[in-house]
């Protein structure tokens, strides 16, 4: 017993380093921020209650920030999902060349966003090649960054850098579906459909829920190619939360930055618990 | 003569059938090198590209770079022509990129020193930690494991404002360190790691335990051997995702000489557009390099990461 119990301390000496850096640069810093985020101001430190947060909520940067930001990502989320499986399912299909195709599905993965933002400009300016190609096809010019087809282009954009990653998770969980669970099936006379939508992706819920929990936090990052293409100040559609804090960083408002990371920490802790509820639902009988 | 016929159509049947499947995967190809040219192109043009004379690059790019400039005035054609192949192979761009103009490589060593020991310390403080998860389960460190799960979660919109107090408060604020020090500490390294470091039979730990190795020995000799291909994977993803970090320096670094490229490239000047690309280029090698030579290890370490129950 006493050998055990020794064992077991050891192995928390081994999560220590991680448990202090940890502590000290997010779980700590964050009650910080809670604080911050019920009082008036660091100095006097009087308890406001909720007025700090109705304040963001009713902000209006704030408020078209997170409408942008959402928007977006309720359809950059869905799409990365069926796209990659789709991908997915091309790949798993008799096609020549596959590790190629592999290689080059997966290869924006690698690309920094500064490295190709320039390209992106040469093709969604207004003056750029897809506007080229618009014009000869007697259509009007789109200026695509200044309008509201820009969040059309973020999506492309978004999914250019991640249907490869989202895909390899995809075929990994394919590779893994028993082989005899598709015989009985097929034995039992169902269709391609069918064995695809019953059985394949039934059996890969856990995945197809992890995939939208990382695209809906990598969607948190398309601030990189909106903020490399067009800076600070971008047309009003593209204006996303980062933007958001990195104004109210630039201003040193505490309760605003608290409140507004507060109130984010909560969207994004409901949405993973709600896709992880409907996951759960739906693949309950196939857990093992 | 009646199985005749019928053996007939059963020929018939099965060309017809060859003949759907292979229409099938001509079908399937063509749509898979369609995604392959669209997702390779944007990376192909840049290398290219960078191969353009000064002159050439103005020449087809201007009108969309001379926009943002006010000022210049620079004579440009209003149409955009997209190169494959430039007029004129030319090495120009690069020999003043890396002769002529320091401060792009200021700039490229700049990421390196932000991204090498954060990818080194983040590893080997993960491989402690994941050990310390996987070994000896408990309802304490489960509930831990959950906690940091949440934290990998949290978009830099929730965890930049907790690193920006803390870095002003210890006076790392505009240093190095407050890039650093919360990327040593990043979480994600640990969830993935200890993924990889559960499926190791817990037998294979305590035959070693009986035979007398300590727990050190039984890390050191015993788990970092078999989890060689996860930290390969993961240093991998742990480099793709700092070489290419813009949130972090544009809220705790305040001067711009201490951005890392993956920043400063886009402040490129319109004067030096010409040099956008030479300098995206070599921005994307090491990457690059890193993917070509680690793309199963890359490979196996995303695919390890998929149900987060497990």
């Amino acid at each position: 017993m006493t050998a055990n119990k020794r064992k077991s301390l050891i192995s928390w000496l081994f999560l220590l380093p991680s448990l202090l850096g940890v502590t000290l640069f997010f779980v700590a810093p964050f009650f910080v921020v809670i604080y911050y985020s019920v009082i008036d101001n660091p100095i006097q430190g009087n308890f406001v209650g909720f007025e700090n947060f109705i304040n963001v909520w009713n902000n209006a940067a704030f408020k078209q920030a997170g409408i942008n930001t959402l928007k977006f990502s309720l359809l950059a989320v869905p799409l990365a999902v069926l796209l990659s499986l789709f991908l997915a399912a091309v790949m798993e299909s008799r096609i020549p060349g596959k590790s190629y195709f592999r290689t080059f599905f997966l290869s924006p993965l690698m690309v920094p966003t500064a490295s190709v933002v320039l390209i992106w400009q040469v093709l969604f300016n207004y003056n750029g090649i897809i506007n080229n190609v618009l014009k000869f096809f007697g259509s009007d010019k789109i200026d695509f960054l200044k309008s509201d087809k820009a969040q059309i282009v973020i999506v492309v954009l978004f999914l250019w850098k991640n249907l490869g990653y989202n895909m390899i998770l995809f075929m990994a969980a394919l590779a893994s579906i028993p082989k005899e669970l598709m015989e009985v099936a097929a034995l039992e006379n169902a269709s391609k459909f069918q064995i695809f939508w019953y059985v394949k992706v039934r059996f890969m819920s856990s995945t197809i829920l992890f995939v939208a929990i990382m695209s809906l936090i990598n969607s948190f990052k398309v601030f990189r190619e909106i903020y490399l293409m067009t800076g600070d100040y971008p047309y009003s559609s593209l204006y996303m939360m980062q933007h958001f804090m990195n104004n109210t960083f630039a201003s040193l408002d505490y309760q605003k930055l608290s409140s507004a990371a507060i109130i984010m920490f909560i969207v994004v802790s409901a949405l993973v618990y709600v896709m992880y509820q409907v996951e759960n639902f739906y693949g309950k009988d196939l857990e093992g | 003569m009646g199985m005749m016929v019928r053996g007939s159509d059963r020929l018939r049947i099965l060309q017809k059938r060859k003949r759907i499947d292979k229409l099938k995967t001509i079908t399937v190809t063509a749509m898979a090198v369609l995604f392959a040219i669209v997702f390779l192109l944007p990376i192909i043009l840049t290398f290219t590209n960078s191969f353009m004379s000064a002159s050439e690059i103005s020449a087809n790019y201007g009108s969309i770079f001379a926009t943002t400039d006010k000022g210049g005035k620079v004579f440009v054609s209003k149409t955009v022509n997209l190169k494959l192949i430039p007029d004129m192979i030319t090495l120009g761009q690069y020999i003043t990129v890396l002769f002529k103009s320091p401060e792009y490589l200021f700039k490229f060593w700049n990421s390196v020193i932000y991204t090498v020991p954060i990818v080194i310390v983040q590893l080997g403080i993960a491989t402690l930690a994941s050990y310390g998860f996987a070994r000896y389960d408990g309802r304490l460190k489960r509930a831990i494991f959950f906690a940091y799960i949440v934290m990998m979660l949290m978009p830099y919109q929730v965890t930049l404002v907790p690193n920006f107090l803390v870095s002003r408060s210890l006076g790392l604020y505009g240093t190095a360190w407050s890039i650093l020090l919360p990327g040593f500490f990043s979480p994600f390294a640990v969830y993935l790691l200890t993924k990889f470091m559960k499926r190791i039979p817990t037998e294979v730990m305590e035959a070693a335990s009986i035979d007398g190795a300590n727990e050190w020995m039984i890390f050191s000799r015993i788990c970092m051997p078999l989890c060689k291909g996860g930290l390969a994977s993961i240093a991998i993803l742990v480099f793709f995702d700092y070489w290419n970090m813009v949130e972090q320096p544009l809220i705790l670094l305040p001067d711009a000489d201490k951005h890392p490229l993956s920043v400063f490239l886009s402040k490129i000047n319109t004067g030096e557009i010409s040099l956008a690309f030479a300098v995206a280029v070599i921005y994307l090698v090491p990457p690059l390099l890193i993917f070509l030579y680690g793309e199963d290890y890359l490979v196996e370490g995303i695919s390890y990461q998929g149900g987060i129950k497990g």
